[in-house]
């Protein structure tokens, strides 16, 4: 009895929601709610026992899925007026592809209520003993490898399109390569000169680098900047004494 | 399935009165202090400008990236998480049918790292 | 009284009850925690640290919170009200709803469930909502970028605890918290798992943005990051739920790597504390690290935290899985769970 009017409860709040993503006319608002449809959704999923299924659509959906959606809506400038301007034009499609669902979903629930003996046909029966998620594994791995292996595929499918998509060269300047940074030692970047008192660069053999400012825009990170820096030093510490 | 209903209301329990304490905690402090707003007041902080330009606008599309790459992953986790408490059922087999299914992944990790889609400045 | 307990309503009482148990000592724990970080941070820097409220400063929390509660709420004039506030109400209860599922001591959990890793799993995946509301609605510049860091940091970074949370699994081969730590019985994870240890802690410490990851507020850059519009106790539940998250981070490696309530060794010195006092030590003593790091290493660069993530801590922790299940398989340690 409890349990029924749960899952009463819970499936109203989800469709008063969903109904909510619809019609809401702030976008950020839509997504709010769809995900409070994610959470009756799962608290479904709990009450037909499938616990592991729950915290999967909760982690997937709302902790990664939705996270990127408010991402879209939040961040990217759309303008939704306009946005509306095209519903009128789409809705006789939106209406066919709906009827469609409709008419399939209908299909499949009365099949399953014309033919009782529906439910004995399951590949795969739930085993009675063991945890929900175990019950998955002994099915996901071995016995449907092949849809397991294209689910990867699919996977990496998508990690590929949406770098096409999304990535555009640019241009590096400062590049960070710890390696060239770990290697360096003193000795790369200092030279600590005896200078002659009066002796100018050209006869103790230090040349200017003029190439330094072309050097920084493609290693800024190679060091040896100038020798010249320490040499002053040095020169100025002689100078002293 | 009555059990597991058991096992989940304490965690609705929870939910409603810690979210509870958090919405009397903001709701007494709005009760509790005098509330005098004015305009430069209630203007964003901009380091004492004028606020110019809203701040809700178009950013780096290398964030969207992140967020797809971590739903891929994420995906790949969720995969993961019934293998473990299964491994030594399912043996050498399911532990090659896991293999093949990162091995598909990591060729799409090494893409991206290659193709510098992880790579910020 | 034993009778009442039985009936509907006499659980439901217990819950409510249980739940109390729980989290008055916690709200409690994450008051005293900001003290405890001040106290920390003063004796590293050769400081007092607050000692003025009560004996020790041991009141500042308290007046702290009073001085919270007597200010205004300023409500910026573009910001979303209803999501404005919304954003710290959904900050703090996502970092106290997980401690349902912790337990504390064999079986002392208000809600054991079979999935209990997921549900903090799931739990901390969700605390980025708090963040990106938050810089939604202030509609400030430097709100939004701050979300926006914030929101990429805590999801790069999901991935790689996700891969060690299997690993740790691989070895207790249930999903049940309980379970986790009984695993642990003759050797604590973080033994033969060190490197996931590691990874594990300095992953949580970006998932709660505290330093060396704090950029979403590096304070020399985007002044506050996400909260820079926030007063009153709007602002201090951003700052008790990183408090809170911070618990739970430290809960949370207390139960996966350090043997939750089992004492170091099974023979007579330690045994003679209770289960809950050592899961209190060892959850003190990560929490000590937290603020440790804090005081001792300079923030991260944006593109250093990334690559760490993404470039170091992924390949790594997905490395070691494979070498721990290949591992277990070969030696037939893997668990046989029911």
């Amino acid at each position: 009895m409890i349990a029924a009017a749960a899952f009463y409860v819970f499936s109203a709040i989800m469709l008063a929601a969903a109904t909510m993503v619809v019609t809401a006319r702030n976008p950020v608002h839509s997504v709010l709610f769809l995900i409070l449809a994610f959470f009756n959704a799962a608290a479904l999923f709990l009450l037909a026992g499938a616990e592991f299924l729950a915290m999967i659509l909760v982690i997937v959906y709302v902790g990664a899925v939705a996270v990127l959606f408010l991402f879209v809506v939040m961040m990217l400038d759309i303008n939704f007026v306009q946005f509306r301007e095209g519903f009128q034009r789409y809705a006789p499609i939106g209406a066919t592809v709906g009827a469609v669902l409709l008419i399939e979903l209908t299909m499949v629930l009365t099949g399953w209520r014309f033919l009782p003996e529906a439910p004995q046909w399951r590949s795969a029966p739930i085993p009675a003993n063991i945890s929900n998620t175990a019950a998955l594994a002994e099915q996901l791995y071995t016995h449907n490898i092949l849809l397991f292996q294209l689910a990867g595929l699919l996977l990496l499918v998508a990690m590929i399109g949406a770098i096409v998509l999304t990535l555009r060269e640019r241009r590096m300047p400062r590049r960070q390569i710890i390696r060239v940074q770990l290697e360096r030692e003193v000795r790369d970047t200092l030279e600590i000169l005896q200078v002659p008192i009066f002796a100018g660069t050209d006869e103790i053999g230090i040349r200017m680098r003029k190439a330094i400012s072309e050097d920084r825009g493609e290693a800024a990170h190679e060091g040896a900047e100038s020798p010249m820096l320490a040499a002053s030093h040095a020169q100025s510490e002689t100078e002293g004494h | 399935m009555h059990s597991l209903l058991g096992q989940y209301l304490p965690i609705l329990v929870f939910m409603v009165i810690a979210g509870g304490i958090a919405l009397a905690l903001v709701l007494g402090s709005l009760l509790a202090a005098r509330q005098k707003p004015y305009a430069e007041k209630l203007s964003a902080y901009e380091c004492g400008f004028d606020p110019f330009g809203d701040a809700r606008r178009r950013f780096d599309v290398r964030y969207y990236l992140v967020a797809i790459l971590f739903i891929i992953f994420d995906l790949e986790v969720a995969f993961l998480f019934p293998w473990t408490v299964r491994l030594s059922r399912l043996g050498w087999y399911g532990f090659w049918s896991m293999m093949g299914f990162l091995a598909i992944l990591t060729v799409g990790f090494i893409y991206e790292w290659r193709k510098g889609a992880l790579e910020w400045e | 009284m034993a009778a009442f307990f039985q009936t509907p309503l006499g659980e439901l009482v217990r819950i409510v009850l249980q739940t109390l148990a729980i989290l008055v000592p916690l709200l409690l724990a994450v008051a005293y925690a900001t003290w405890a970080e001040r106290k920390v941070l003063a004796a590293i820097q050769l400081r007092k640290g607050p000692n003025v409220v009560g004996a020790f400063g041991l009141l500042q929390p308290f007046a702290d919170a009073l001085k919270m509660l007597m200010k205004e709420t300023i409500i910026p004039a573009g910001a979303n009200r209803v999501l404005f506030l919304l954003a710290p109400i959904v900050s703090l209860t996502l970092a106290l709803m997980a401690w349902a599922v912790v337990p504390v001591n064999d079986g002392w959990a208000v809600a054991n469930i079979n999935v209990g890793i997921l549900y903090l799993f799931a739990i901390s995946s969700l605390g980025v909502y708090g963040i990106i509301i938050a810089g939604w609605a202030s509609n400030s510049k430097y709100a939004f970028l701050g979300a926006l860091r914030s929101a990429a940091q805590m999801v790069s970074y999901e991935v790689a605890i996700g891969f060690v949370i299997v690993t740790v699994l691989l070895c207790a081969g249930s999903l049940n918290l309980n379970d986790i730590v009984l695993a642990q019985k003759h050797i604590w994870f973080c033994v033969p798992l060190l490197p996931m240890f590691v990874i594990f802690f300095i992953s949580g410490l970006a998932e709660t943005n505290r330093s060396p990851f704090d950029l979403p507020e590096g304070e020399s850059e985007i002044v506050a990051g996400f909260f820079v519009e926030y007063s009153a106790l709007a602002f201090a539940l951003f700052f008790l739920g990183e408090y809170a998250n911070m618990l739970l981070m430290s809960a949370m490696t207390t139960i996966l790597f350090l043997g939750g309530w089992l004492p170091p060794l099974n023979i007579a010195p330690f045994t003679w504390l209770p289960g809950p006092l050592w899961f209190i030590l060892k959850l003190f003593a990560c929490l000590f690290v937290f603020f440790w790091a804090r005081a001792t290493f300079p923030r991260y660069r944006y593109d250093q935290l990334m690559r760490l993530g993404w470039k170091v801590f992924l390949p790594a922790s997905l490395g070691w899985l494979v070498l721990t299940a290949a591992v277990l398989l070969a030696t037939g340690w893997a668990p046989h769970g029911a």
